[in-house]
């Protein structure tokens, strides 16, 4: 797979730069990296930017990251877009809840390298 | 590491306070690279240059607070993003909270019974030390200090009744 465009999703700008630091060390090629604070914000970049994967925070302000994921699929853009949610909340309520909403994946903060590139890189087509 | 334990009938000082030590060590090695231990509490006021704190509402109920000095917060964010982005004090305010909210979500997922039920403020960062807080959570404490190199960072979880 060529270089590939991601959408970090996440209220803090320190974890989106820990996510796409992540992303880089699990062998994927970043040909562009998108940031947003909050569902609400992820959803108007999508309008304006097309993106091949989405790392989505829960807990976040204005519209959180279950909420942004159901509301995916009005998004043209975003059709087929892999969600994967990185997330402080670790129940399986959550887990359940982020898959119905159709996230592909779930990773539970803290996370090590070696996690994101298990959840990651099949969603993207790689093996991890 | 899941820990089946009660949230009424254990005494949370004896119990959980390892798992909430627990917690803290994981997330410091594993999010910031770094070894932390538990130190001894201090006769004195710990520096309180920056307090990050997080809201716990459920079956567990009460408020996770991080105090440390201004020079160990940077040094948090430092560990976490690198010296030449973390400069502001936004970044480390931010880097602080963060660490703040992985602890939280760390020992309540170690806890099964609270794991299912409870869910996480954002967080909240003060800067400065002269400052006062009242929180409703009026039931136990729970309080360690840890040492991340030679600076001290106070963790504190006041639990509702």
């Amino acid at each position: 797979m060529d270089a590939i465009r991601a959408l970090i999703v996440d209220d803090s700008s320190v974890m989106r730069k820990i996510v796409e630091r992540s992303l880089r060390q699990a062998g994927l090629e970043l040909s562009k990296v998108v940031e947003a604070g909050n569902g609400a914000e992820a959803l108007a970049a999508l309008g304006k930017e097309t993106v091949d994967l989405i790392l989505c925070d829960i807990n976040m302000p204005v519209m959180d990251g279950l909420e942004f994921v159901k509301q995916l699929s009005t998004v043209e853009n975003a059709k087929g877009v892999p969600v994967v949610m990185i997330t402080t909340e670790g129940s399986e309520t959550h887990v359940v809840q982020a898959l119905s909403a159709g996230a592909r994946g779930y990773i539970r903060k803290p996370f090590t390298p070696d996690q994101v590139k298990e959840h990651v890189l099949p969603v993207v087509g790689k093996k991890s | 590491m899941s820990t089946d334990t009660s949230l009424t009938t254990r005494s949370h000082q004896e119990n959980w306070l390892p798992v909430l030590e627990l917690a803290i060590e994981e997330v410091f090695q594993i999010m910031l690279g770094q070894r932390v231990t538990p130190a001894a509490p201090s006769d004195g006021h710990d520096p309180g240059g920056f307090t990050a704190m997080v809201g716990i509402a459920g079956a567990l109920c009460g408020i996770l607070t991080i105090s440390c000095s201004k020079k160990a917060a940077r040094d948090v964010a430092i560990c976490m993003i690198g010296p030449e982005i973390a400069d502001s004090e936004e970044q480390v305010s931010d880097a602080l909270g963060e660490v703040c909210n992985m602890i939280a979500g760390n020992f309540k997922n170690k806890l099964s019974s609270a794991s299912q039920s409870c869910m996480l403020s954002v967080p909240t960062v003060i800067k400065g030390e002269e400052y006062s807080y009242r929180s409703l959570a009026d039931g136990e404490v729970l309080e360690t200090v840890m040492l991340l190199n030679e600076d001290r960072l106070s963790v504190t979880l006041q639990l509702h009744s």
